[in-house]
């Protein structure tokens, strides 16, 4: 069975939520520890939200020096896919897997509300079980979460379909044109500022149109991974 | 009373910097003066301890002493009043309760293995000196408590008193409060899962922060404060020990505010939470290695508290070398050290043989420990400073046996004739359109309104086991992912009620706690409270404490819920006018499959609405008094535990029967404000008729809509559960009224993810009948559930061009109270948000 590993910070929050998503789609999940070296032989590597290091410095900043990542740059290198999820994402921005860096929301304040995303490229490796053009609502909670490039970066990702998830009607954090989650060029590594996690399961999720907090729009994330590690295999 | 100089305090402790002030030296030195009264100790409290230790207290003692008897720590105002949430219980009520009053929480058996642990607390004082870092650690506080049990704290609310909407000064503190709640519960991981949120002018210069926490934890795993078996290590662990929040729980907690005197900033905690989270985490897997003999968490008075207190309770004494202490701040003296309120530290028992094992455990997290003694069979509290003895006493002088009082008790003179003056002399409703223009201006009322602006601050999603939360009436969690057993909790007071009648206000607090438990399906269990009052030298608010006390008690009884712990604040006063007695309390129920709870508003078209329970003229000290009259005056609603219980059993039953599709208490606003609220939750609208009920009740329009009377809910009933829903109430002796059905425009999303959720909402105007809508509802549903469907164009089409008018409101959704008037779910809706963002800001997304 594929194994997806998901590494604790100190301030991981999201860590079993993420664990749990993991397993709800289908795979194994291992739980993997900061300051180890080793990847135990995972097929697949989550980053978790939370506050990593309290968040002190800039988020993601010192979780992104962490013995660990020096194992997941190499194995990303190599086409191992990697999904960093808020803290996560910040993580990868600092660790230079991917473009960009995550600022204060332009409103100042922490903002916790379901949030509708268009999937924008069903090509990537945790996006490949969404149908083109895909609209999801997932949730979000962030404080940090204003994504910015600069224009000619900006330009790239959006020329090379690197602009994975897009905010739908509310840009809730002053993102530029509405990224709410990139990949690499080779599409094995993503992040996004929304929580694919938190919408697995029902019950859990986000408010739908049949029922209160039923939404599992992000339960096809990870199962991309999972059949994209199928299909390579 | 005048407010002690916080100058002469600072000097007191730094006075003895260089020399530590032994035990030797006191004894040679009996006449030298000592600053009591600048520390918070009266004179006949001082005199006391020297008659204790048969000397004068040294410095350091003299410290622990003045914060340990503090009234924030000793209960020594209302300890007498307490003692009847002990007395006044049944064998019933102490079946399932595992650690009772006097623990750092109190635990109840939920079954399966499972105990919750939970307790509310406040953090008033720091909070209106410095909101942001006074609500923050008032979470980080509440949370150690939980976690020094042995439990994985799960989630927290809290209930928040500020001044006038409108007073300049309210919003700071509303800003800098719910920015320390967010700041510090959200980078705990820690789901805000509900909570209340009341202006008040009596609040404005002593808000309220009331932070409660609950935690899970299986039996085994339950830990107790107590130092036993001589020779036991014990470990100070966590942040180190700064110079923050000295005097906190004595100067500032315990005392009024008063125009003019000194800052008493310094005595306010600052907070780290991501050092507690490390700290959550390195407690648990210290539990799950049995590493830990006895734990206790450091919060008000820090080292005295946790020493003397881990002494008293264990078995013999307890040798400290304060030195070994770390020092965030290397110039602190001793008696700094003591009575420190650094946050994120715990105090745990290890026996030598496990030492090597606790510090592997820290050292894995990163936490900084050191081993400060060891627990002794010598029966006293020894600490060195340097080699020398500076405190020598028995542990339970300073930890549990404080001074006791019996405050002077007075009937305010005033109290006669606030409760004559009852609002039947207010004017009613004469018009429809009266009626229209009262229930929009209450539904905008800053108590009323939307909280969204604050509670979009909190994360409600980490753990992935939120069931329930705002706006829903209490927050459910689950325990157990394979059973679905979960729990619920809710806080409620009406401070206006306590202040018509303490006794009935206690109860009315108690009473909607417990119905807004009643109605997510669960059962409820416990309680705790948070006793917030004016000084306790006054003898009128000891009076109204008295009351509140007795009725809380008495309610329990009635009940047969236990009073697990809590908290008392008094001196919630600047200058000499007290706030409103404000007895929040927080009831916990459980439910066996959180897949069986209720929501709060209506998800479908065409269910029956019925309301629940009998309609008085009750309109003393309600909301429509208040806003519309500005008036507070007569007798709050009665109480009526039976028929509360009933309701409860009712409800229970219909949702383990599947036949309750949402259920909604009835308070704050009455009638109108609570169908108001359910037509928001999702956005399905409804029409209302009063008639039968005004014959039925024998009441007018006016209190059929308005009315605050107990023991009622509305609840929505799929049509064809219509028979057994009657035949239920009819079983269980519980009055029904059909008042009403669903109606009309809304799509099951929820109010915040209509916009974004509801795809074709701008263009259809109901779910069952617009056969587009329901296509593109289920061609979303089927994307989110299982990936290979192919998502229909149109669907991304119609959103994508629906983007602006998406905050709009499903079109045809109304509230109709028929033959009165109709009011938009729009209009509903801008007017239930519209009042916090007018005051505080805009809310994302609105």
């Amino acid at each position: 069975m594929t194994s997806i590993g998901v590494i604790t910070f100190p301030g991981s929050l999201d860590d079993r939520d993420a664990q749990r998503a993991v397993r709800l789609a289908g795979a194994t999940p291992v739980a993997l520890w900061h300051g180890s070296h080793s990847l135990e032989g995972v097929d697949a590597i989550v980053l978790p939200g939370g506050f990593s290091y309290g968040d002190y410095l800039r988020c993601g900043a010192i979780a992104s020096l962490s013995p660990i990542m020096a194992e997941v740059i190499e194995a990303a290198a190599k086409g191992m896919p990697v999904l960093g999820i808020c803290n996560g994402f910040q993580m990868l921005t600092e660790a230079h897997l991917l473009e960009g860096g995550l600022i204060r929301n332009d409103h100042g304040g922490f903002i916790c509300r379901d949030q509708k995303l268009r999937v924008e490229n069903t090509s990537t490796a945790w996006t490949n079980q969404f149908p083109t053009g895909a609209e999801i609502t997932i949730p979000l909670k962030n404080g940090e979460g204003g994504f910015i490039a600069d224009a000619a970066t900006i330009a790239r990702l959006e020329g090379e379909g690197r602009v994975v998830f897009r905010y739908l009607g509310v840009n809730p954090n002053g993102s530029l044109n509405d990224i709410a989650g990139i990949s690499n060029a080779r599409g094995n590594v993503v992040g996004l500022m929304p929580h694919p996690e938190h919408a697995t399961e029902e019950g859990f999720g986000p408010d739908t149109a049949l029922a209160m907090r039923n939404g599992t729009d992000g339960l096809a994330v990870f199962a991309s991974a999972i059949a994209s590690l199928v299909a390579a295999a | 009373m005048t407010t002690p100089a916080i100058p002469a305090a600072t000097s007191a402790t730094a006075g003895s910097t260089s020399v530590a002030d032994t035990v030797s030296n006191a004894e040679v030195t009996p006449h030298r003066e000592q600053p009591y009264a600048a520390l918070g100790l009266k004179e006949a409290e001082y005199l006391s301890i020297r008659e204790i230790l048969g000397r004068r207290p040294t410095s350091g003692e003299l410290a622990m002493y003045s914060v340990m008897w503090s009234e924030h720590c000793s209960y020594k105002s209302s300890k007498i009043y307490l003692r009847q949430f002990g007395d006044k219980t049944t064998e019933k009520m102490r079946t399932n309760l595992m650690v009772g009053m006097g623990e750092n929480a109190g635990v109840v058996d939920v079954g399966q293995g499972w105990a919750v642990t939970f307790k509310i607390e406040s953090h008033n004082h720091p909070s209106y000196i410095e909101p942001f870092q006074g609500a923050a650690t008032g979470v980080g506080g509440i949370v150690r408590d939980i976690i020094s049990m042995g439990a994985r704290p799960v989630a927290v609310m809290d209930a928040l008193r500020f001044g006038a909407i409108d007073d300049p000064d309210t919003a700071r503190v509303v800003h800098g409060v719910v920015a320390g709640i967010s700041f510090y519960g959200n980078c705990l991981g820690l789901p805000n899962i509900g909570g209340e949120t009341w202006f008040d002018s009596v609040y404005q210069a002593n808000p309220l922060v009331n932070a409660l926490a609950v935690g899970v934890l299986r039996h085994e795993d339950l830990h107790l404060a107590n130092a036993r078996g001589v020779g036991n290590k014990v470990v100070l662990f966590g942040a180190r020990t700064g110079g923050d929040g000295i005097g906190g729980a004595s100067i500032l907690a315990s005392d009024s505010f008063s125009a003019g005197g000194p800052t008493k900033r310094p005595a306010v905690q600052v907070g780290d939470p991501f050092a507690e989270k490390v700290l959550i985490e390195c407690c648990l897997e210290l539990f799950q290695q049995e590493l830990v003999e006895g734990i206790q968490d450091l919060g008000a008075a820090g080292i005295s508290c946790a020493t003397s207190e881990l002494a008293s309770n264990g078995d013999g004494g307890m040798f400290i070398e304060l030195e070994k202490v770390l020092l965030r701040d290397p110039t602190l003296t001793a008696e700094g050290i003591l009575m420190s309120e650094s946050q994120e530290r715990m105090m745990a028992i290890v026996t030598p043989e496990k030492l090597a094992g606790f510090l592997a455990v820290v050292e894995k997290w990163d936490v900084e420990t050191s081993v400060l003694g060891e627990v002794t069979d010598t029966g006293r509290l020894i600490i060195h400073w340097h080699g020398e003895e500076i405190v020598n006493v028995l542990p339970r002088t300073v930890a549990v046996d404080g001074p006791v009082y019996e405050r002077e008790v007075a009937y305010p003179t005033w109290q006669d004739a606030l409760q004559a003056d009852s609002s039947s002399s207010l004017a009613r409703a004469a018009t429809s359109t009266l009626l229209r223009e009262q229930a929009i201006a209450l539904l905008g009322s800053g108590n009323l309104a939307s909280k969204e602006w604050i509670t979009n601050q909190y994360d409600r999603y980490v753990m992935g086991n939120t069931a329930l939360s705002f706006p829903d009436d209490g927050g459910m969690v689950r325990i157990d992912e394979g059973s679905g057993l979960g729990f619920a909790v809710a806080t409620d007071a009406n401070g206006r009620y306590a202040y018509l009648d303490p006794y009935r206000g206690a109860q009315l607090a108690l009473a909607e706690a417990f119905r807004n438990v009643a109605v997510t399906g669960a059962t409820p269990v416990a309680v705790s409270d948070c006793l917030n009052f004016g000084s306790p030298e006054n003898p009128e608010v000891m009076w109204q404490f008295s009351q509140a006390v007795e009725g809380l008690a008495d309610g329990c009884l009635e009940l047969e819920i236990p009073v697990t712990g809590g908290n008392v604040s008094f001196y919630n006063q600047t200058g000499d006018v007290p706030i409103h007695p404000t007895p929040v309390v927080a009831v916990l129920g459980v439910i066996n499959d959180v897949a069986d709870r209720i929501p709060s508003g209506w998800q479908d078209e065409g269910n029956n609405i019925y309301l629940l329970g009998t309609t008085r003229d009750e309109l003393d000290g309600s909301a429509w008094a208040g806003v519309i009259h500005s008036h507070l005056g007569g007798r709050p609603p009665l109480v009526d535990f039976a028929a509360e219980q009933a309701l409860a059993g009712l409800i229970k039953s219909g949702s383990k029967q599947n036949i309750i599709a949402s259920a909604h208490d009835l308070s704050d606003g009455g009638l109108i404000q609570a169908v108001s609220e359910s037509i928001l939750r999702f956005g399905v609208g409804a029409r209302l008729w009063i008639t039968e009920l005004m014959e039925r009740d024998g009441v007018d329009a006016t209190a059929a809509l308005f009315s605050e009377s107990g023991a009622r809910a509305i609840v929505s009933v799929p049509r064809e559960d219509d028979v057994r829903f009657i035949g239920l109430c009819e079983g269980r002796g519980v009055p029904a009224l059909r008042v009403g059905v669903t109606d009309g425009g809304g799509f099951g999303a929820s109010a915040d993810a209509a916009a974004d959720a509801s795809t074709s909402a701008s263009t259809s105007t109901s779910a069952s009948t617009d056969a587009s809508t329901s296509t593109s509802v289920s061609t979303s549903t089927d994307a989110s559930t299982s990936a290979s469907t192919s998502t229909d164009a149109s669907t991304s089409t119609s959103v994508s061009t629906s983007t602006d008018a998406e905050r709009g409101a499903p079109a045809g959704a109304t509230l109709d109270v028929q033959d009165h008037f109709v009011i938009t779910l729009d209009e509903l809706r801008a007017t239930h948000r519209g009042t916090l963002a007018e005051h505080f800001g805009p809310v994302v997304g609105h």
